[in-house]
């Protein structure tokens, strides 16, 4: 499998006035197409910083990231914002939705900056993800009529509705009970099955464990590797 | 240009949506505009439908005559104190004289004097205008009944008269006046027709008061002259005089069209030359000339002057409204500084940031430009409406326009524009990272 992530001597830094805080010390990663990796660590290790810098929503103060084969650490705003909505997909802990739109038009939302023309077959690709998330009957509610669970539901299918090279979730689980977590993992580690690769940030070990690879961090540099086996 | 269009579609769609979610405060911050737009609508028709009305009179004046007429000379020393006949005023000669001017087409010598009019036991305090019959054709007079003067009467120096409604109505209550007589200074004169009624023309300044026409009793000059003499007795109360004035006004038109600024130069060349004529042959400064046309351009210039002072109240309020929607605008991008986040995160670049922002400001300007045409349209009919009601013989002039309204309404999609853009590039300036975080 070839590796669709590769990071390599990744540095970033923080300016705070005189001090420099050194976030992200030199981290040197490979992910592989299909992957399934749990990043974990104690707060302010760092994942966030990391995570951020994989969606291509920050740039890092050294170092490579090459996504899909091009260096995108260099890249310009507007290639950044190019990047983000064909090649990425988000899962955020708070869900964020748009509280005007509806769920069919949540999902669409990346269509209409990928400056695509929108009509009746990307409306019908929206609805079928809707449907794929088990949300077929919630087509015009608003977020706020939804449940956090439904609500998470919601942004996976917008996560997918560009059909992304990656999906990045930092703490998609993190505001939602252990029973809708569950819900969420399972239909996670389905998408990864169906072949995406996912990268996710956890707290949780039983969240982790349904991961094909956890990567802990620690002040900034990866402490540990490890393959899950199942 | 076609994803363009239908990107600029969307978000117009989009934009009215986010905005319908906070109607009042929509409301709110247009509610300049909408004040700013109403009112140099209905300004602006009430402005021209009052200066279309001063326009109306001066034309039912004759626009383009030039009106001679007599006076007393103000230092009148010779006259007034030593002989009992007061002379001055135009004379025959100058009558002739004009003739020659050839840009004239039309000209009406008149000699006018307050007199007592009798009819059996009634009477009336009439004027008396002993005249031409090319004097209904200058003052666009219109016979109700029977007929004006004829050149017969004039030549045959007939005691005949005509009447104007005021008169007529005085002497004959109840029955038709025509071919009955009435006494005039011990003359009886034959009464041949009635005109209709006139309205007055207001006062054109100078020396020329408002006239009004409907005490009028027409009669052949030539007869007049024969009858009464050019000396006319006055009684005034206390003082006792006499003037001898050949002819009071001389009436000439220029064939010229007046709404051609070419021709209108021939108007007032003509009132040069007979004002040149004058002074040479008064140079007691017995007479007065009025130009209507002058008062025309005097009103025309007014009503640009108001029109300016219009644009300038228009451009305050219009500012004015435009800071109003700039402050909501920038108070909007704090508040939905994480939705600017979320939409960063899934690929929207800066300028569709801006866009979105801009699109937004402009739906609100062009919503509170067309509330403002709208407004300014109930205005324009609601109030004379209401001024009627309140007292019925009240009218408002107002002379609705369309030119404000699409100026006015792009405008104000102008100040969207130019209010709109510093919140949409603040909006835009916005780290999606610290825009995520924003709760
Ligand atoms: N914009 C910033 N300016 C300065 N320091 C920052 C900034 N963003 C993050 N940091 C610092 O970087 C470190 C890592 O932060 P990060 O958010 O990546 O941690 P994390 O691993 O995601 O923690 P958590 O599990 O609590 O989410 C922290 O010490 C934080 O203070
Ligand atoms: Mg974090």
């Amino acid at each position: 499998m070839p590796a669709i992530v590769q990071v390599q001597r990744l540095i970033k830094n923080y300016y705070l006035g005189a001090v420099t805080v050194n976030v992200l010390k030199g981290i040197n990663l490979e992910i592989e197409e299909g992957d399934f990796v749990a990043l974990m660590g104690p707060s302010g290790s760092g994942k966030s910083t990391l995570m951020n810098i994989l969606g291509c929503l920050d740039r890092p103060t050294n170092g490579e990231y090459i996504l899909s084969g091009r260096n995108v650490a260099l890249l310009n705003d507007d290639r950044l914002s190019d990047v983000r909505c064909r090649y990425l997909g988000f899962i955020f802990q708070s869900y964020n939705l748009l509280p005007q739109y509806t769920v069919v038009e949540n999902i669409e939302l990346p269509l209409m900056y990928q400056g695509k023309q929108l009509n009746e077959r990307t409306r019908a690709r929206c609805i079928a993800l809707a449907k794929l998330v088990g949300l077929g009957d919630r087509l015009d509610h608003r977020p706020l009529e939804l449940s956090g669970g439904q609500q998470q539901r919601v942004a996976i299918a917008r996560a997918l509705v560009n059909d992304p090279h990656v999906i990045l979730g930092d703490e998609p689980t993190g505001n939602l009970d252990s029973t809708t977590s569950v819900e969420i993992m399972e239909m996670l580690i389905s998408l990864n099955n169906a072949g995406k690769t996912i990268i996710m940030v956890t707290h949780e070990n039983d969240i982790a464990a349904n991961a094909r690879r956890v990567i802990r961090l620690r002040d900034g540099q990866i402490e540990s590797d490890v393959r899950n086996r199942n | 240009m076609f994803g363009s269009l239908t990107k600029f579609r969307r978000n117009t769609i989009l934009a009215i949506r986010s905005l319908w979610l906070h109607k009042l405060r929509t409301f709110l911050s247009i509610l300049g505009i909408i004040i700013g737009v109403a009112s140099v609508i209905s300004l602006l028709a009430f402005g021209k439908g009052s200066m279309k009305e001063a326009l109306d009179s001066i034309k039912r004046q004759g626009a383009t005559n030039i009106v001679a007429r007599s006076q007393k000379p103000p230092d009148d020393s010779a006259t007034s104190s030593r002989s009992f006949v007061a002379i001055y005023g135009l004379t025959y000669r100058d009558y002739e004289k004009f003739q020659t001017i050839p840009s004239i087409g039309l000209h009406v010598p008149m000699r006018v004097f307050p007199r007592e009019v009798r009819r059996h036991e009634r009477m009336h305090n009439g004027r008396v205008v002993a005249t031409i019959p090319q004097y209904m054709e200058v003052n666009k007079l219109e016979v109700a009944v029977g007929r004006f003067l004829v050149e017969k009467d004039s030549e045959l120096f007939r005691n005949v008269a005509v009447l104007a409604a005021l008169t007529a109505d005085k002497l004959f209550p109840f029955d038709d006046p025509i071919g009955q007589a009435i006494v005039l200074n011990n003359q009886e004169f034959l009464v041949v027709g009635i005109i209709k009624d006139r309205m007055p023309t207001g006062g054109t300044g100078g020396s020329q008061a408002a006239e009004d026409f409907n005490s009028d009793i027409y009669i052949p000059l030539t007869t007049s002259r024969r009858r009464f003499g050019d000396v006319i007795v006055q009684r005034s109360t206390g003082s006792r005089g006499a003037e001898r004035v050949e002819l009071s006004q001389i009436t000439l038109t220029v064939d010229a069209n007046v709404d051609n600024p070419e021709e209108r130069k021939k108007v007032k060349a003509a009132g040069d030359l007979i004002k040149e004529m004058l002074e040479r042959s008064h140079p007691k400064n017995d007479w007065a000339i009025t130009i209507p046309l002058d008062k025309l351009i005097e009103a025309e210039e007014t009503e640009r002057s108001f029109e300016q002072l219009l644009a300038l109240i228009a451009s305050i309020s219009l500012f004015v409204g435009g800071i109003g929607i700039m402050n909501i605008m920038l108070a909007t991008v704090t508040e939905r500084t994480r939705e600017i986040g979320i939409r960063r995160a899934l690929g929207a670049k800066r300028r569709d940031i801006v866009f979105q922002f801009l699109i937004e400001a402009i739906v609100q300007t062009s919503v509170g430009g067309l509330l403002g045409i709208a407004a300014g349209i109930s205005v324009v009919y609601g109030l004379p409406a209401v001024a009627k009601w309140w007292s019925p013989e009240k009218t408002i002039p107002a002379v609705l326009q369309i030119e404000p309204m699409v100026y006015s309404f792009f405008v104000a999609a102008g100040i969207g524009v130019l209010f709109g853009l510093y919140p949409a590039w603040r909006a835009a300036q916005l780290d999606p990272i610290e825009a995520l975080r924003h709760e």
